[in-house]
């Protein structure tokens, strides 16, 4: 399936800014903003919804405490007790300071791995794909707005891009 | 204007309701003491010092009748009991004062870092640093009561002279070594300096920033900008050498050499939950309309962060010393655990699992409500973790939390509140002319 979208170029993230709240005010989708860096309150002005990869991170956090405890009880209580330092051997939770860093350092390991992991499979990121990028200027100084282009409104919405700031429009079909 | 006459109305009240407190609160020792008094006269009331002491002397031991131990154990029993006002009224001291100088080494990273984000908060600031001054003043003076040629009280027990006098029965000779830092002269010389240093910085500091407002260039604010990076400087050294004095020699015997960024954890996160709790109220009446949410956030975020890393020193301490397991060093958590089983292990709780749980949700960083909770439970935490630095040294076993513990924290929140409001009232809360206050007011996330 593809369909025809129009590409605007702009030169400044404010210009940009302001183009998106616009081009939303008239009702037109904006399929997808590429920006060579992060813009500061650009996913509200797009009108995303708020990202639930924090929620993921406490449960993967969760999961690494947990995987942490059980690792530690199972090797240093159960499976093969040592007396350091004249420490109680036997016990999970009189030995637990020492294993405090152990769980802190898998609660990060796990909330931060397995959160980048998430991040790649939800954005469809893996080694060797092709870039979806459509203009390499995107990495380097250029910010690139595509909106969606429905039956004639095509003039209509070239004008209006252009009363934003555009320094270029191009109209294309995205494959996808 | 008039709202903030009202303020320092309510202040003024304030104080003396607690004052009164306090008086009421040691007045009904008085009588219950003197009501014993006649029936037990055993010599040791010895060491009565003034009425006050006396008051609470006998009624420590009034509360003791009956039990006839040895005479050594009695004694000892009672000196703690007479520490115990005096440590709840340090503790209480200490612990505001603690506050105003977070708040003041807060200032001062903003002012360092050239902040855009705060400068809105910066009279509110000012205004809380402003105890510094009689916080300082009232801790020097209860140093200065705590000196043994006083005979008032035996807080700190290093400065005993017979521990230092070669060939007496109570010479320690570990306290001995430690004679050339643990003096009672180079002990109040240091206090005054460390004083000396915040006050003179939160003097300059504030008129610097009102001049600021009535300037037509920035040379105020470089001028600040600098103070504030030297003061930092100075601030590190003063503050950790602070808490070595003030709280870690109560422990004579024992040393932490983190001690003082523990404390300072401590402060810190104190500080920020007070200029929070302070901009929540005002922005209440009315008074800060260019605070918004974000400002509120980025406050609720240190809370959270400072919350964490104050636990993160407190478990550095704490598992170093138990794995190690060194008689001298682990006597120090060894009485706390025994004797103080739940502020030591409440105070993680309430310092560290519900703000953590709490203040996660970014959403509720930005609830007032949920601030003004997590708020006094960190306040709370952190005064459980004052009253565990200082009570095991100085009252050993016999720790509670009941009228004088209540009455100095009373007298000093309402001495805080009066000086904190009054100061708020003396200057516009915009710093008006601060180069980043537009960007302060325009700040969102």
């Amino acid at each position: 399936m593809s369909s025809k979208v129009i590409q605007a170029m702009y030169t400044d993230d404010d210009v940009l800014m302001s183009a998106v709240k616009k081009v939303r005010q008239e009702n037109h989708h904006i399929e997808e903003v590429y920006t060579p860096f992060p813009v500061h309150g650009l996913d509200k002005a797009m009108g995303l919804e708020p990202t639930r990869l924090a929620i993921t991170a406490f449960m993967y956090g969760c999961v690494g405490l947990a995987v942490a405890s059980t690792m530690m009880y199972y090797i240093m209580i159960v499976d093969w007790p040592q007396n350091i330092g004249g420490k109680p051997s036997f016990s999970f939770l009189e030995n637990m300071p020492a294993f405090v860093p152990i769980m802190f350092e898998m609660t990060v390991f796990f909330a931060a791995h397995l959160m980048v992991i998430t991040f790649y499979m939800r954005s469809k990121l893996w080694p060797f794909k092709e870039a979806e990028n459509p203009d390499p200027r995107t990495t380097d100084d250029h910010f690139l707005m595509e909106v969606a282009v429905h039956g004639g409104n095509e003039d209509e919405l070239t004008a209006l891009l252009e009363a934003t700031g555009a320094t270029e429009i191009k109209v294309t079909e995205k494959k996808h | 204007m008039v709202l903030g006459m009202l303020l320092v109305v309510w202040s003024f009240a304030s104080t003396p309701s607690t004052v009164e407190e306090m008086k009421a609160q040691e007045a009904s020792h008085g009588h219950g003491g003197h009501g014993e008094k006649a029936s037990h006269d055993d010599g040791k009331t010895a060491h009565h010092g003034d009425q006050k002491t006396d008051a609470h002397a006998t009624d420590a031991h009034a509360a003791e009748a009956g039990h006839h131990d040895s005479a050594k154990h009695d004694e000892h029993k009672l000196t703690q009991l007479k520490n115990k006002p005096w440590a709840a009224i340090y503790i209480a001291a200490f612990f505001f004062m603690m506050i105003s100088l977070g708040v003041l080494a807060f200032y001062a990273i903003q002012r360092a870092a050239q902040a855009g984000w705060s400068p809105v908060l910066f009279r509110v600031m000012e205004g809380i640093t402003a105890y510094i001054i009689p916080g300082t003043i009232s801790i020097i003076i209860l140093l200065i009561l705590c000196l043994p040629s006083l005979h008032l009280n035996h807080l700190f027990h290093w400065m005993d002279p017979d521990l230092v006098t070669p060939g007496h029965d109570h010479f320690d000779k570990l306290t001995y070594g430690k004679k050339g830092w643990l003096n009672p002269t180079g002990f109040i010389i240091r206090a005054v300096i460390y004083s000396s240093i915040w006050i003179a910085y939160r003097v300059i500091s504030r008129k610097l920033s009102l001049r600021q407002d009535e300037s037509s260039d920035n040379s105020n604010f470089k001028k600040n900008f600098r103070l504030a990076a030297v003061f930092l400087v100075l601030f590190l050294i003063s503050e950790s050498m602070m808490s070595w004095d003030w709280i870690m020699s109560f422990d004579h015997h024992w040393f932490s050499t983190l001690f003082g960024w523990y404390v300072f954890a401590s402060m810190f996160v104190s500080g920020i939950t007070v200029i929070a709790l302070v901009t929540i109220y005002l922005k209440s009446k009315g008074l800060l309309p260019y605070v918004n949410d974000s400002h509120l956030h980025d406050l609720a975020k240190f809370m959270f962060g400072v919350s964490i890393f104050w636990t993160y020193l407190w478990f550095s301490q704490f598992m170093l010393i138990w794995y190690s397991n060194i008689p001298e060093e682990v006597t120090y958590f060894i009485t706390r655990i025994e004797d103080y089983n739940l502020p030591f292990f409440g105070m993680i709780a309430l310092n560290l699992i519900f703000p953590l749980l709490i203040l996660m949700n970014s959403d509720y960083k930005r609830l007032n409500w949920i601030i003004v909770i997590a708020g006094v439970v960190i306040l709370f935490g952190h005064y459980i973790d004052v009253f565990n630095m200082v009570m095991p040294a100085t009252v050993g076993t016999h720790w509670s939390l009941g009228m004088p513990e209540i009455g100095g924290v009373l007298f000093f929140l309402g001495l805080f509140i009066f000086v904190v409001f009054t100061t708020l009232t003396k200057a516009p809360l915009l710093a008006k002319r601060n180069p980043f206050i537009e960007e302060s007011k325009q700040f969102h996330y």
